[in-house]
């Protein structure tokens, strides 16, 4: 049906333009603290290794960052080219900390950053400090707008639907801005976000050692990246349970279909280490389970229950059912606006209008309603249980390895023989790739999970979209691939060859690899 | 507190000074990147035209997103309807903006001269596409668009994106681009010294000469060849939006109506006139800085012009002219219109300072012994 295909092509399409551009965000958040701190350590010691370490570290967060900004215009754009519905229908609350976001940080961010390239023989040495300083909080703003207005997707708290406009509105700014997911999301994010720089850094400072290459410059950049990375790490997981937590208030649907916990079990529930789900027939083949640990992370309670797949679904059988009684009486509320039961009705079933219009997704006009495509609503509402299961499960298990890399760095750094121990230096090479992949990884669960909603329980997906033709979809998307694909080759290209010249590049004659021309 | 009317009324003015801002900021860095393969004849040169923008391209770019951004935030309808109906015309723009940020970057970073070239050609098509194209959408706002709403406000476009390319269209299109170029132009005779500063004396002087022209028959076209759009039934500046509730007609000279109601605003087209003529005469006696606020004056007056013309519609319908979206019925809560209106009272005053300050720290003539010295920090 060429609904479902433009469906899935507008989801493709998101999913991939969104995962591009995360692969440049996580190095662009952390790397401009790792940035401030070695400036920091440069203004208050005067040496001059590390305005260099600053400039070379730089010179690489530049290279990522002209493509972070590449691949962001396309995200602020896609809402309206491709989800046209979802614009009109949230953008009264959505759109408002985008803008924000705009006017507070990314315009923070994108000024300073030219200054911090070009300024240094223009600026004393404080006023560029502050100039790197204010680029980071610019950064990490505009991460904290990005993951509000996230945040609110998946619990949209501080907003109500309007029948005169036909859209939800904002009620509570306060609720949106203090959404407890977005709060979480944020400094899970950004945690992530320099565990990702600092790995970047510890990797590439690992080579240098293991080459002997400018090895005064590497030992420092090693440390700052061990010390950082075992804060952030840390971070990390605490804060993902904290996620966790809110995940199980907000969407107990997302966290029973991640730990493919089909039936509610009496608390504390116990966790799923690793199963075999099997959606067929609602039920794991086989589990390795930990008692009591799902309930403890999922409520912080010993008592509280969570509810299973299958409980779930009961319930949202019947919000579907009252929230086809909402949608009819919206329609009467349309042909006769002083219909007074009509708006009686809709009141009492309005907390159920998202299911109504899920149901309307798979049947255009309710008197097309069949058993059936109720039934067909009903499975929808739980995404599919094995990518949710595994993609958390691989998620958590590269956090683990992280951790573990970072507890040997750390402390050996503190005891400074990081650079005579071969096995780390190339452990920590071998793990560049681990924090994207769990980057990715979080991303995919976290808006996987989320389906079939595009606002959880308010607006599903199905409805969301622009009204394109198919060919359009296979014309963008294809362009997209294309475009990102060369961009990213030539991304790496220089990436791989400016790191490989090291800080020589910079060409202040102090290191190897000086250039004959580079910059 | 303000009312949802003088609101809605804020926000009209508010997206057209983005939009100002756009043209204004973003607009010049476009206008160098337009003219860099004309101006700049050697790598030097070009090198010379690219670092006076090099610092501030991306700050000026956040204008463009920002207007975007506020367009999502206070017109949805009208940020749905346009971004999905102008879907190809929307991804040329973003695909001719993906040349810039790596163009600027990476042009430098190797020496081989295809490489420098290529991305001197790409940093020309990521300049000159968008205000081109964006002119051309204007061109197809000013002559209404093929949309519908249905009941649920769910907007189906039934236009081609071939369609967009009519003749009209076009000359916005080119008042657009030769703006844009104008604008660049002065801001490199601003900027730079010698050889590339007399080329962008000439650019100026013809792009000038251009967007007067042009500018001219379009308003000439305007006001004796194009249907305007007129509301006839009575509108409540103060109603919760909702675009269906009124009656329009296409009327010929309908955009004309606003002047002859407050003849105060042909100032707006007057400006740009008046912008453009002591642009020039200033950048011919190096009082380039002040060429720079006369030109920056007489975009403000391109895009005031289009917009008071049009007021209040924002994006008329062509095929079902009540379903046109106007600054009254497709706009944001009052209460969102009120707290992005605080954000953008403390904000953009912010963001005026603070770009200030860093062309302030970058300023002066940019030169081949300024890129020398800096032969490792500069583009």
């Amino acid at each position: 049906m060429a609904v479902d295909q433009l469906v899935e092509l507008s989801r493709l399409q998101f999913a991939v333009t969104a995962l591009y551009h995360f692969l440049f965000v996580p190095l662009t958040l952390g790397l401009v603290w790792i940035l401030v701190v070695m400036e920091s350590v440069y203004v208050m010691t005067g040496k001059t290794i590390y305005r260099d370490m600053t400039r070379f570290w730089g010179k690489l967060f530049g290279i990522n960052f002209a493509l972070g900004v590449t691949t962001g215009i396309t995200m602020e754009f896609q809402f309206g080219t491709n989800w046209a519905y979802y614009s009109h229908y949230v953008g009264d609350v959505f759109g408002a900390p985008l803008a924000i976001e705009g006017m507070m940080a990314f315009f923070l961010e994108s000024t300073f950053v030219g200054v911090f390239f070009f300024g240094w023989d223009r600026l004393s040495r404080p006023k560029h400090l502050m100039v790197t300083l204010l680029m980071a909080v610019g950064t990490n703003l505009s991460a904290l707008w990005i993951l509000i207005a996230n945040g609110w997707m998946q619990n949209p708290v501080g907003a109500e639907f309007n029948y005169v406009t036909m859209r939800m509105e904002l009620v509570n700014f306060w609720a949106v801005l203090f959404n407890p997911d977005a709060q979480a999301k944020f400094v899970h994010t950004v945690s992530a976000g320099y565990v990702t720089a600092s790995t970047f850094v510890l990797s590439i400072s690992a080579w240098y050692l293991l080459k002997g290459q400018d090895v005064e410059f590497a030992k420092r950049s090693f440390r700052i990246a061990a010390a950082f990375g075992m804060a952030s790490v840390l971070s990390v997981i605490v804060l993902g349970d904290e996620s966790g937590y809110t995940v199980g208030e907000a969407q107990q649907t997302k966290m029973a279909a991640m730990e493919a916990m089909w039936n509610t079990e009496p608390a504390p529930a116990s966790f799923n280490l690793i199963a075999s789900p099997d959606e067929a027939r609602s039920r794991n083949d086989w589990a390795v389970e930990i008692p009591w640990v799902m309930g403890l992370i999922g409520t912080r309670s010993t008592t509280q229950v969570i509810p299973g797949i299958n409980q779930i679904k009961e319930k949202n059988r019947n919000r579907i059912l009252s929230g086809m009684t909402a949608v009819q009486a919206l329609e009467e509320m349309k042909a006769d606006p002083h219909d007074a039961a009509a708006r009686a009705t809709f009141e009492q079933h309005k907390a159920d209008l998202g299911f109504g219009l899920l149901l309307k997704s798979f049947a255009p006009k309710m008197s097309d309603v069949t058993p059936e495509v109720i039934q067909k609503a009903v499975d929808s509402t739980v995404p599919h249980v094995a990518p949710m299961f595994w993609g958390f499960r691989a998620m958590v298990a590269l956090a683990a390895a992280l951790l573990a890399l970072y507890v040997t760095a750390f402390i050996n750094t503190l005891r400074s023989r990081c650079d005579r121990m071969r096995w780390l230096l190339k452990w920590a090479l071998v793990m560049l790739p681990v924090p994207w992949l769990a980057c990715e990884l979080g991303w995919f669960v976290a808006e996987y999970g989320r389906q079939p909603w595009t606002i959880y329980g308010v607006l599903p997906t199905r409805l969301s979209m622009s009204n394109l033709t198919v060919t359009d979809l296979y014309g963008s998307l294809t362009g997209f691939v294309l475009f990102y694909t060369v961009l990213l080759v030539i991304e790496m290209f220089l990436m791989v060859k400016f790191a490989r010249l090291g800080p020589g590049s910079l060409g202040t004659g102090r290191y190897l690899n000086e250039p004959v021309h580079a910059h | 507190m303000l009312d949802y009317a003088s609101l809605k009324l804020i926000w009209w003015g508010l997206v057209g000074v983005l939009f100002a801002g756009f043209a204004i900021m973003d607009g010049h860095d476009m206008g160098v990147g337009t003219l860099l393969p004309f101006v700049g004849r050697d790598d030097m040169e070009r090198r010379v035209v690219i670092n006076t923008v090099g610092p501030h391209w991306d700050g000026n770019q956040v204008w463009f997103i920002l207007a975007g951004g506020a367009i999502f935030a206070a017109w949805p309808l009208v940020y749905a309807t346009a971004f999905s109906g102008f879907y190809w015309a929307m991804l040329v723009v973003l695909w001719a903006l993906f040349f810039r940020p790596v163009g600027f970057d990476y042009r430098s970073k190797l020496p081989m001269r295809s490489w420098r070239n290529s991305w001197d050609w790409g940093l020309f098509i990521g300049s000159s596409v968008p205000p081109l194209v964006l002119g051309v959408a204007f061109g197809n706002l000013l002559q209404g668009l093929p949309f519908q709403l249905d009941s649920n406000m769910v907007s189906t476009y039934t236009g081609s994106f071939w369609a967009l390319f009519n003749p009209f269209a076009l000359l916005s299109g080119v008042i657009g681009l030769a703006m844009v170029t104008f604008h660049g132009a002065i801001y490199l005779v601003h900027r730079t010294e010698g050889a590339v500063q007399a080329r962008s004396r000439t650019a100026a002087r013809v792009s000038g000469l251009l967007v007067l022209i042009a500018f001219t028959l379009a308003g000439a076209w305007i006001s004796r060849g194009i249907n305007g759009f007129v509301v006839t039934s009575v509108v409540d500046p103060g109603e919760l939006a909702n675009p269906l509730s009124k009656t329009v007609v296409r009327q010929m000279g309908g955009w004309m109506d606003n002047y002859h109601q407050w003849p105060l605003i042909w100032a707006l087209p007057v400006s740009v006139y008046a912008g453009i003529t002591l642009s020039m005469i200033l950048q011919k006696s190096n009082r380039t800085g002040w060429a720079f606020v006369t030109s920056s004056v007489s975009l403000l007056g391109v895009i005031g012009t289009a917009g008071a013309s049009m007021f209040p519609f924002i994006m008329p319908s062509s095929i079902m002219p009540s379903a046109s979206l106007t600054v009254w019925d497709s706009v944001s809560s009052e209460k969102t219109l009120t707290i992005m209106l605080v954000a953008a009272l403390i904000f953009v005053p912010l963001i005026i300072f603070y770009t200030g300050w860093a062309y302030r720290v970058m300023g002066g003539k940019v030169t081949a012994a300024r890129i020398q010295k800096n032969e490792h920090s500069a583009y």
